[in-house]
């Protein structure tokens, strides 16, 4: 069993006390590790109903087999999970740089940290050498202060470090974990379960080797891989980014604008990924083990927001941009380095932000309510300054910071139809309702509203299929997507250079063999990827969840696109959600309460886990 | 008679490094059959996200490192400039790494004493940083073209900032 560490470490904050227990082999074929592993991890240690910011709440951290290889992006990846404070269901949320493959050659394939520090703390994993030291000192501070702050104490530059900004230790819901100052494990709100245990940080160095099984062959296919991301397979990252997207949405009124109140920007232009290469962007930068790069740097020159610096793609652009009507882009760059500086889920916070500004000009909020902010769609200047609201929880911004369910509920007045939300979610930057098959996809992610649970909105921006229909066919698409998805969390590989992977699951299988030496073919891959997919939803079903869960934003099913064009009055009805999630259901062998039947458990090998569909799956 | 510089050595274009340290790996892989970076004879140092570069061995002139060995354990070939270590002689001391500017002599994690690049002298495909590096920015060169490199560069740029005002 390369590639595995092989080891699993257990923290008990409250105590101190940390043990190792060996890696099961049974999970890790059936869990394959990352977010699989991790959400198997988690289930066996918590218990239903948990309240998310509690010290009952175990946070996993969670490695692939590939983590620490040379296989490009396999090197680099490591995933969070808990229960999300945000949707009260299974939270998870992966991000890539170099700390998974330090932690990887520190021996571990996973970090379950359970209870609560008595004071604010950081963990010192030092190979086998565990410890907490105090965290007074970095307390309050940015997780890049933090980061440098932590390898000063250590001593060693090469420590990598990943921690909360200000707004995890104030346990805001859309509170991040950012390592390597620009890195994000970014949704779910898994910050603030951190903040939550008074852990401020994990630092690690590992000084082991990373060994695969078939070596020359292993080195065959990495070869194979880097030439494959010279091609055209990764040319949108390696140029212009993910930012590309956004003129290509804009032109398919797919761009969710001023809070979803429009599916066009006008001023497009001034903020996409052209206007931002030509202006910004200082350096593209990579991974470990990467070979397209696909991180921009983008660097403000001159103006009130001069020096700043943050990493910019698609989503931060879109949520601090058009999603607020804003088309400034040092700007949206300021807010977007304001997000990593208190430690906020950028996509969360635009979306908390462009509810703001759409309830103030729907008159539900004055603007005394609004700390005297004039929170109109298009004001950079309150852009800027209401991150900083959210970031320290200050007057307004503390209504926003635990995401726009809950503020709808404090403000009360229907706001709630303003909430651009599923499962307490912020909804990402695709118009929904001409997006139909990504809107399926979005009801029905285990996470909540999210575009990386299966990247449905590739095959329709691609016009691989109708967009605007819903129609039997379209729930297998997803599920056959977000398998592919959870197949990538979990090996931990990046979901940018999907393209790259040809043929799929049957390259993944391959990959997963030639690293660990478990013979895994293709369509046993594939039924890991079904059992992953199912465990994540009976999570969701122990903490409640059911088919009512499963829905869209009130404006996505009542407020048809009015933008003359195309997809003019463009909504998604509920008979079609009622179709589509039929369609998903049945594809997954779930009832039509979205309930996994016996058989699909038994099929699955999840016959231990019946107890939690009991009396449900009829 | 004059001669132009022939000894080349492992530079890195700090423009064009990304820091994705496969570098690393495809170094202590062909040395050592595993991936991990404190085997690597090649270090990635990312000092903010803009500054970014791999640095190894620079074949020095009159190798500060030779000198600080007190054990005489370090010499430098004649015919590449690689630094060549006798290791019965070495004992990890680690005056060399402290006399070298670059970080380029370490003391090996498990054999506890110095290991440095040595041009992958053994693999007929030289140099794996050079070959493996995606972004182009690991070269074998010598003295003589990396001052061309930046005597080219500077000028360009000067013309550039011109044609700008």
């Amino acid at each position: 069993m390369l590639g595995y560490a092989g080891k699993i470490l257990y923290v008990d904050l409250t105590t101190g006390r940390t043990r190792t227990e060996k890696l099961s082999e049974d999970d890790a074929k059936k869990y394959v590790g990352g977010i699989g592993l991790g959400m198997k991890l988690y289930l066996s240690n918590s218990k239903a109903g948990v309240n998310p910011l509690s010290s009952e709440n175990p946070l996993v951290l969670a490695l692939g087999p590939v983590s620490g290889t040379m296989f490009p992006t396999g090197g680099n990846g490591h995933a969070f999970i808990s229960k999300s404070p945000e949707t009260g269901g299974v939270g998870e949320a992966v991000s890539h740089g170099t700390f998974g493959a330090e932690l990887k050659r520190a021996g571990y394939d996973a970090v379950i940290l359970t209870g609560k520090a008595e004071k604010p703390v950081y963990l010192w994993i030092d190979d086998d050498a565990i410890q907490l030291l105090d965290a007074s000192n970095v307390w309050g501070k940015s997780p890049f202060e933090t980061e440098d702050a932590i390898k000063g104490e250590i001593g060693d530059y090469y420590v990598r470090v990943a921690s909360i900004g200000l707004a995890g230790e104030k346990q805001s819901k859309i509170a991040c974990i950012i390592n390597e100052k620009t890195r994000a494990a970014g949704r779910t709100g898994l910050g603030a379960v951190m903040g939550s245990k008074n852990l401020k940080a994990i630092a690690v160095r590992g000084t082991n080797d990373i060994v695969v099984a078939k070596p020359e062959e292993f080195i065959e296919m990495v070869k194979e891989f880097h030439e494959r991301m010279k091609g055209p397979a990764a040319q949108k990252y390696r140029t212009l980014g993910t930012a590309g997207n956004l003129l290509i949405q804009n032109s398919l009124y797919c761009l969710p604008t001023r809070n979803g109140n429009n599916a066009y920007f006008e001023n497009a232009e001034r903020v996409s990924g052209e206007a931002l290469n030509d202006r910004y962007i200082a350096k593209i930068i990579a991974c470990n083990s990467c070979a397209m790069r696909c991180e921009h740097e983008a660097v403000v020159h001159e103006g009130p927001y001069k020096g700043t610096l943050a990493r910019m793609e698609y989503d931060n652009i879109w949520a601090l941009g058009p999603n607020c009507g804003v088309d400034k882009l040092d700007a949206i760059i300021k807010a977007a380095e304001l997000c990593n500086y208190y430690g906020l889920d950028a996509t969360s916070t635009g979306v908390a932000i462009s509810f703001l500004m759409d309830c103030h000009e729907n008159g539900i909020l004055s603007h005394e309510e609004l700390d005297g902010i004039d929170a109109h769609f298009g004001n950079a200047d309150a852009l800027v300054q209401l991150v900083e609201k959210i970031g320290k929880r200050e007057g307004i911004g503390d209504i926003l910071a635990d995401g726009v369910k809950v503020a709808a509920e404090k403000i009360g007045k229907n706001s709630i139809q303003l909430a651009q939300q599923i499962k307490g979610l912020e909804v990402p930057g695709y118009d929904l309702r001409c997006l139909k098959t990504t809107a399926l996809s979005f009801a029905v992610s285990f996470r909540g509203a999210d575009h990386n649970r299966s990247g449905a909105y590739s095959m329709e921006l691609k016009g691989k299929v109708d967009r605007l229909k819903a129609e039997k066919g379209r729930g297998k698409l997803v599920k056959d997507a977000e398998d592919i998805y959870v197949l990538i969390d979990s090996l931990i590989i990046c979901k940018n250079a999907k393209g790259t992977l040809y043929k799929k699951i049957e390259e993944m299988a391959k990959l997963y063999n030639l690293v660990t030496g478990i013979e895994m073919t293709a369509e046993q891959l594939g039924i890991a990827a079904e059992r992953i997919s199912t465990l994540a939803k009976l999570i969701n079903i122990r903490e409640g969840f059911s088919r009512k869960d499963d829905t869209l934003p009130w404006k996505v099913m009542n407020q048809p696109i009015t933008e003359e064009g195309p997809v003019k009055g463009a909504v998604v009805t509920q008979e079609e959600l009622d179709l589509l999630l039929d369609d998903y259901y049945q594809a997954r062998g779930w009832n039509a309460d979205g309930i996994p039947t016996k058989d699909t458990l038994q099929k699955l090998g999840l016959q231990d886990y019946q107890n939690i569909t009991l009396g449900k799956e009829a | 008679m004059v001669k132009l510089h022939e000894r080349k050595f492992v530079s890195a274009d700090p423009e064009k490094c990304v820091g994705c340290q496969i570098c690393e790996y495809a170094c202590s892989f062909n040395k050592e059959k595993v991936f991990n970076p404190l085997k690597s004879r090649i270090r990635v140092v990312r000092v903010n996200q803009l500054a970014n570069m791999a640095v190894t061995c620079r074949l020095c002139e009159e190798p500060r490192c030779v000198a600080a060995c007190p054990r005489d354990a370090l010499t430098q070939s004649k015919e590449t400039g690689a630094i060549e270590l006798d290791k019965d002689k070495c004992n990890g001391c680690g005056w060399c790494v402290e006399a070298c500017d670059y970080g380029a002599m370490m003391i090996h994690p498990e054999t506890k004493i110095v290991y440095v690049c040595d041009l992958c002298k053994d693999n007929p495909e030289g140099p794996q940083c050079v070959k493996w590096c995606p972004e182009e920015a690991i070269t074998l060169v010598t003295s003589d073209v990396l001052a061309q490199k930046a005597r080219i560069s500077a000028i360009k740029k000067l013309f550039q900032e011109k044609e700008e005002k």
